[in-house]
């Protein structure tokens, strides 16, 4: 395999297509390489629940699950993704898989706005697949890449601790 | 005031409880529609090129390399939007003497601040707009910028506008009389000077913006990110001569405002401009560095204050001068003299004393404008206040508690008139002072710190009252001819399957207005709250009115509500008293059916009522026309304002070797009157708060001597994250207001208020034993280690 | 997140022209690192690597660099994983932040990885950032550059004329600038093992959770019972480069961490450390959290660390 081929130096405003498995289906998506993922998910694939907040990975608004890990979509390129499985915040919600978060963010109004939220939910749903009974320090640790003008923080740690008792209770359906 | 409003046994009583916002769901499955997800067919995208410089003359600008750019479909500069646009100036009549330069959507000749959109282009996305903008050169003359403020107010300074004598915007005076006598007769005077850094709202959604344009109708749609629609919907009508019942503004989902998203701004009204004379939809939605430099900023004061007590601790008088530098205008339709304006005019109100003079200066500068955000000036004012307090108590060797518990207007002393001529109805000092003793476990806390302070571990504990101006009547606004409305409108209709809808002029942030006009409605009208469906912020569609801004949501919008379903229930009654052959006093509703008032005896679902009205109203009585959508406006009558209040507590631990302060725990006590939805006064109570925490810690925009905004991007402006942020602890006083049937006031701004003064009090607290003081908001690790003489 | 470069540059850049989207380029993937070398050989100096790019795609994002191509080497395998090698530890430059964390290996051998992880920005920038990436870009605000340092660890880089190693020592020349020519990869870090005389310690002072440092330290050293035979600290943003501290270092070879002999090393920090000034925190306050930081961390290590 050769590799690069010189010509496509010349093709920077060409489209390519990528392929990935987005919320458990197969796509294509025809991107510039200079498309960031979440302009990707936003504008070509109409899931607009992933918001772009800063542009820069600084407010955690953009973030979707990547191969299972919660990423920065404005961090990557749609073209760097091409293959990867990648999780919105309208899958996650739609496989009923953060159906206790959301009910127990609903049930504490840990939310104003809602700009945050999918973020929120997509990070908290990391910690607890990776930590099953966090304390209210690692909560907020968890938490410190995303920013939230509304709440204040504290019943979205509130939610994520009592969802993080109850599943690890057994109980984790909503 | 009427009893039934509390209690919560009865049936579809919903005033007064922790009811979860029905249109949270929705944002909790990514299912929101703000204005930044917007496509509408044929859509394009506006990008703006901004001013290196704070202050130049634009000498020329060369667009001729974009023609070549495939996908561009317009550039245009101030002269080619000025055709079509009339320029707006931010003065109002009531702050007399006030001036202010007249504004384009894009500068004409002359860039007066660093990052100043200056020439628009319109591209088929926003990534082909930003290709284009790297092609224009505008060539600029540099002029003196006026960045620091006192430079600006030296005699023979530059000036932000050369038609001006001075860089002064405004001035304005209270005395109540007699202050150098109190002064010369005080025992013990206390005086500092304060800082309050600039910082901004950093809403998470940033501005935006989609102006659709038909030319064939005549007609401008504008979805906008924006808390106050029909403001917008009298402006674009206006300002572009288009008949204001041929401009509709739309209002969704929006990521957080604040305050901020109420003003004017120049790329806002050019994209409106922009699609006139594209005859399409064009879409602008403002970059993270983009808000830095061109949302509003606000504070920015520097006061000088002094208090006058007697031997014993009672404050006589105070004396304060404002100074605050405002940018290169004063913004419009509000102006950006009311946070000084608020500041002068809230210092010292929690308390007892005759004798104040204040006097406010307000400055222009090359910067970008300042106006209102959250707590316009009460941070300031209450921060300013408590500090003179806590320095008196040290003097006299009082506790906080104490001197505050001497000075604070008695609970049954109002109404009473504040020294800057503030009427307040009723307010609750003392009662919200005793239970947060009680809640902080107060003399605890001491001996901890004691204890603690023996080991070299630091902590600070800081209190501050506060009183915060809501439910605004045309006092605010309206006297000075801004069409600004205090009134709110809301039309209610029994649907005809026996559900409500509600179209209301207040608007829906995320704080939850239409739950607790749902709540409202469902309460009054005695039907299941899932059975009303509020819809807000369209002006097609819902009645004028002031919509949402300085806490007027709950306490006007709910009042409306409130007196709207009344009324609609009077209707529903007549036709059920008709179909019944009773009278319409004897009948009520509960849950969803018209009872028997006395026995409580179920008699006719209304659902049975609206098919009737609806479908057979041939069965009615000849004549009977049923009236079962009704509309009601409701303007504020009495107070000019309903005032609140409160007292905050903190408890925090600074680092005396690093300069680094960890918030432990933060109190309130609020008294906002009626509380419709405790839960969600709670979280007005916390975010507000948070954001007071921010700025007494973290934020501020600094400039550097040229007028550049140094750390313009959410990496480098620090915003409140949540390992820093404290758990906040909450507790209530209901002082309900007498002006309305509701009794309720407004919450949003109380926690703001005085969370910087509480951290203030508490880092001074903290550093006492060091005899180190800090004056200046925010409290960096920088001036802590500086007045500990670290380095 | 965006790089220390960008927030730097961006105080002048804002004004002139914002940016979010970048300038269009071309991508490829390579498969295999000589497939990743002649692609940069043949676009020239035009051409930028991306592994992570958790700090590469806000700079092109932001148009604060705007190459024609992206050479994507995330999925050439030789760049992966961490393995003993002898009395080394070879950890690749792909190995993402949250694998410093979660990969057994590193917890055992490399113990000032490990610790200093968590310090790197937010969760989920680690889930993506790699090591390799971390060092190449030498920001001097990074905790994971200063640690090579510390570390006494060895850069393996990838040129077009052959492989190499570099002491890291070596490799951090001024703001942003390595010994890493253009066109050249990092494949990996060699790290020695840490060993059972050892002891570490590693702290940063930051205003908050994840912000770039006030002031940040790491340090290994060999103890013989409690007196120091070797000790290697280095500090990151204190400086243009991550920054190692011979002065301080040398007062304590020899000694074992008595109050003098930490006061000695925080003394000498003045003639190792010259802090840049900045529009938040002048030098001497730098300076200042550098010797408390210091002592703070020579306390720890004293404490068995």
């Amino acid at each position: 395999m050769s590799g690069f081929d010189q010509t496509l130096l010349d093709e920077a405003d060409e489209t390519v297509r990528v392929r990935l498995i987005v919320n458990g289906r197969k796509v294509t998506c025809e991107v510039a390489p200079r498309d960031t993922l979440v302009d990707c998910l936003r504008d070509k694939l109409e899931l607009t629940g992933t918001h772009a907040g800063c542009e820069m990975g600084a407010c955690g608004a953009c973030l979707v699950q990547i191969d299972g890990r919660a990423v920065h979509s404005c961090l990557v390129f749609a073209v760097q993704a091409d293959g990867a499985t990648i999780d919105t915040i309208e899958g996650l919600s739609e496989s009923g898989v953060i159906a206790d978060l959301q009910a127990e963010f609903h049930r504490r109004n840990a939310l104003q706005c809602g700009f945050c939220t999918p973020g929120m939910l997509v990070n908290a749903q990391e910690l607890l697949s990776r930590v099953t009974q966090p304390n209210r320090e690692e909560i907020r640790d968890a938490l410190s890449g995303n920013y939230c003008r509304c709440t204040g923080y504290e019943t979205i740690v509130d939610a994520i601790d009592a969802v993080a008792k109850a599943r690890s209770k057994g109980g984790g359906a909503a | 005031m009427s009893a039934p409003l509390t209690s919560l046994d009865r049936p579809n009583s919903y005033i007064g409880r922790s009811v979860p916002r029905p249109n949270a769901k929705r944002l909790l499955a990514g299912r929101g529609r703000y204005v930044s997800d917007l496509k509408l067919p044929r859509m394009l995208y506006a990008a703006f090129l901004r001013s290196p410089h704070a202050h130049a003359k634009i000498v020329a600008i060369n667009s001729e390399r974009v023609r070549a750019v495939e996908g561009v479909h317009l550039v245009a500069t101030g002269a080619d939007l000025a055709k079509i646009c009339t320029p707006w100036t931010g003065t109002l009549d009531h702050f007399k003497g006030m001036t202010s330069a007249p504004q384009w959507p894009l500068p004409l000749d002359r860039v007066v601040w660093a990052g100043q959109a200056v020439v628009a282009v319109v591209a088929e996305s926003r990534a082909i707009a930003e290709d284009a903008l790297e092609l224009i050169e505008v060539d600029y003359a540099d002029l003196p910028a006026v960045v620091d403020i006192d430079s600006a107010r030296q005699a023979g300074a530059a000036l932000v506008n050369p038609d001006s004598a001075n860089n002064t915007c405004f001035r304005s005076q209270l005395d109540s009389g007699a202050v150098d006598e109190a002064f010369a007769h005080a025992a013990h005077v206390v005086e500092e000077e304060f800082c309050f850094g600039r910082h901004t709202a950093v809403t998470l959604e940033p501005r935006a913006i989609v102006a659709d344009y038909d030319p064939s109708a005549g007609m401008l749609t504008v979805h906008h990110g924006t808390q106050t629609p029909y403001q917008f919907q009298d402006l674009y009508s206006r300002h572009y001569n288009i008949p204001e019942a041929r401009v509709r503004v739309i209002t969704t989902d929006i990521g957080g405002s604040f305050g901020m998203k109420l003003h004017v701004y120049h790329e806002d009204m050019a994209v409106v401009g922009l699609s006139i004379l594209l005859g399409r939809p064009v879409k602008y939605v403002a970059d993270r560095m983009e808000s830095f430099v061109s949302d509003i900023h606000a504070r920015d004061h520097r006061v000088r204050a002094r208090m006058a007590l007697d031997a014993k601790g009672g404050i006589l008088a105070m004396d304060v001068e404002d100074l605050t530098a405002i940018g290169a205008f004063s913004t419009y339709p509000r102006t950006s003299v009311v946070e000084g304006n608020q500041v002068i005019r809230l210092i010292g109100a929690p308390y007892r004393f005759k004798n104040y003079r204040a006097t406010l200066e307000v400055i222009f500068q090359n910067k970008v404008q300042t106006s209102q955000y959250r707590a316009v000036g009460h941070p300031i004012a209450c921060a300013v206040t408590e500090r003179l307090v806590d320095m008196a108590a040290a003097k006299l060797g009082l506790d906080p508690f104490a001197i505050r518990a001497q000075n604070v207007i008695a609970d049954d002393a109002y109404p009473q008139t504040s020294p800057t001529g503030y009427r307040f109805e009723a307010l609750s000092h003392q009662a919200c002072l005793k239970r947060l003793h009680e809640m902080m476990d107060y003399p605890t806390l001491r001996a901890e710190q004691a204890d603690l302070r023996k080991r070299g571990i630091h902590r600070g504990i800081g209190i501050a009252t506060f009183v915060e101006i809501t439910n605004p009547s045309p006092a605010f606004y309206g006297v000075g001819g801004a069409r600004i409305s205090s009134q709110d409108g809301a039309i209610l209709s029994l649907t005809p399957s026996g559900e409500v809808r509600c179209m209301i002029s207040v608007t829906e942030q995320g704080q939850g207005t239409e739950a607790i006009i749902s709540q409202i409605v469902a309460d009054q009208l005695g039907i299941a709250q899932e059975h009303v469906k509020v819809v807000t912020g369209d002006t097609e569609v819902t009645p004028h009115g002031g919509a949402t801004w300085a806490c007027r949501g709950a306490g006007i919008g709910g009042e409306t509500a409130l007196q709207a379903t009344r009324a609609l229930k009077r209707n529903i009654l007549e036709i059920a008293a008709l179909i019944l052959q009773e009278q319409p006093a004897a009948l009520d509703i509960v849950d969803g059916e018209v009872v028997d008032a006395a026995t409580r005896k179920p008699r006719l679902p209304i659902a049975e009522i609206a098919r009737i009205a609806y479908f057979r109203s041939d069965t009615l009585p000849p004549g009977t026309q049923a009236q079962l959508t009704v509309s009601h406006h409701f303007a504020p009558q009495g107070y000019p304002f309903a005032f609140t209040n409160g007292i905050q507590g903190c408890a925090l631990e600074v680092d005396v070797e690093t300069g680094l302060i960890k918030l432990l725990k933060h109190f309130i006590v609020e008294d906002c009157g009626r509380v419709i939805n405790p839960m969600l006064v709670d979280e007005q109570l916390r975010g507000g708060i948070v954001q007071g925490l921010g700025a007494a810690l973290f934020e501020e925009c600094r400039y550097s001597e040229t007028g550049q905004l140094v750390n313009g991007s959410l990496a480098d402006y620090l915003v409140p994250m949540s390992v820093e942020m404290p758990d906040i602890v909450i507790a209530h006083v209901e002082t309900p207001t007498a002006d309305t049937v509701l009794g309720a006031k407004g919450v949003g701004e109380a926690g703001t208020a005085a969370a910087s003064a509480c951290v203030l009090n508490a880092v001074n607290d903290a550093l006492a034993p060091f005899g180190a003081t800090i004056n200046s908001i925010p409290i960096t690790p920088a001036k802590v280690l500086k007045a500990l003489k670290r380095f | 997140m965006v790089t220390n470069l960008a927030s730097r540059l961006m105080s002048r850049w804002i004004s002139e022209e914002t940016a979010v989207k970048a300038r269009a380029f071309s991508y490829f993937r390579a498969a295999t690192i000589d497939q990743a070398l002649d692609a940069h050989a043949r676009a020239g100096d035009d051409a930028r690597f991306i592994a992570g790019g958790q700090s590469l795609v806000p700079a092109l994002s932001l148009r604060l660099q705007a190459p024609r191509l992206l050479i994507d080497i995330t999925h050439i395998d030789e760049l992966r994983g961490v393995r003993r090698e002898g009395s080394h530890l070879r950890i690749g430059a792909l190995t993402r932040h949250c694998e410093m964390l979660s990969e057994p290996l590193i917890a055992e051998f490399a113990p000032l990885l490990h610790a200093a992880a968590p310090f790197v920005a937010h969760p989920a920038i680690r889930n993506r950032g790699t090591f390799g990436g971390s060092v190449a870009l030498a920001d001097p605000a990074s905790e994971f550059p200063a640690m090579t340092l510390a570390l006494d660890a060895e850069i393996e880089i990838a040129a077009p004329s052959g492989r190499r190693r570099i002491k890291a020592d070596d490799f951090f020349i001024d703001l942003f600038e390595t010994a890493l020519q253009p066109g050249e990869l990092i494949t990996a870090i060699h790290v020695p093992l840490f060993k059972a005389d050892q002891r570490f310690a590693f702290d940063e002072l930051a205003r908050r959770r994840g912000d770039y440092a006030l002031v940040g330290c790491g340090m290994v050293a060999t103890f013989t019972g409690e007196r120091i035979d070797d000790i290697r600290i280095s500090f990151f943003s204190v400086g243009n480069t991550p920054t190692r501290v011979k002065g301080a270092e040398a007062t304590l070879i020899g000694s074992s961490l008595d109050p003098e002999r930490i006061a000695a090393a925080q003394g000498a920090l003045e003639g190792d450390l010259a802090p840049l000034d900045s529009d938040e925190v002048p030098p001497a306050m730098r300076l200042h959290l550098a010797r408390v930081l210091l002592g703070r961390l020579l306390g720890r290590l004293g404490e068995g660390a």
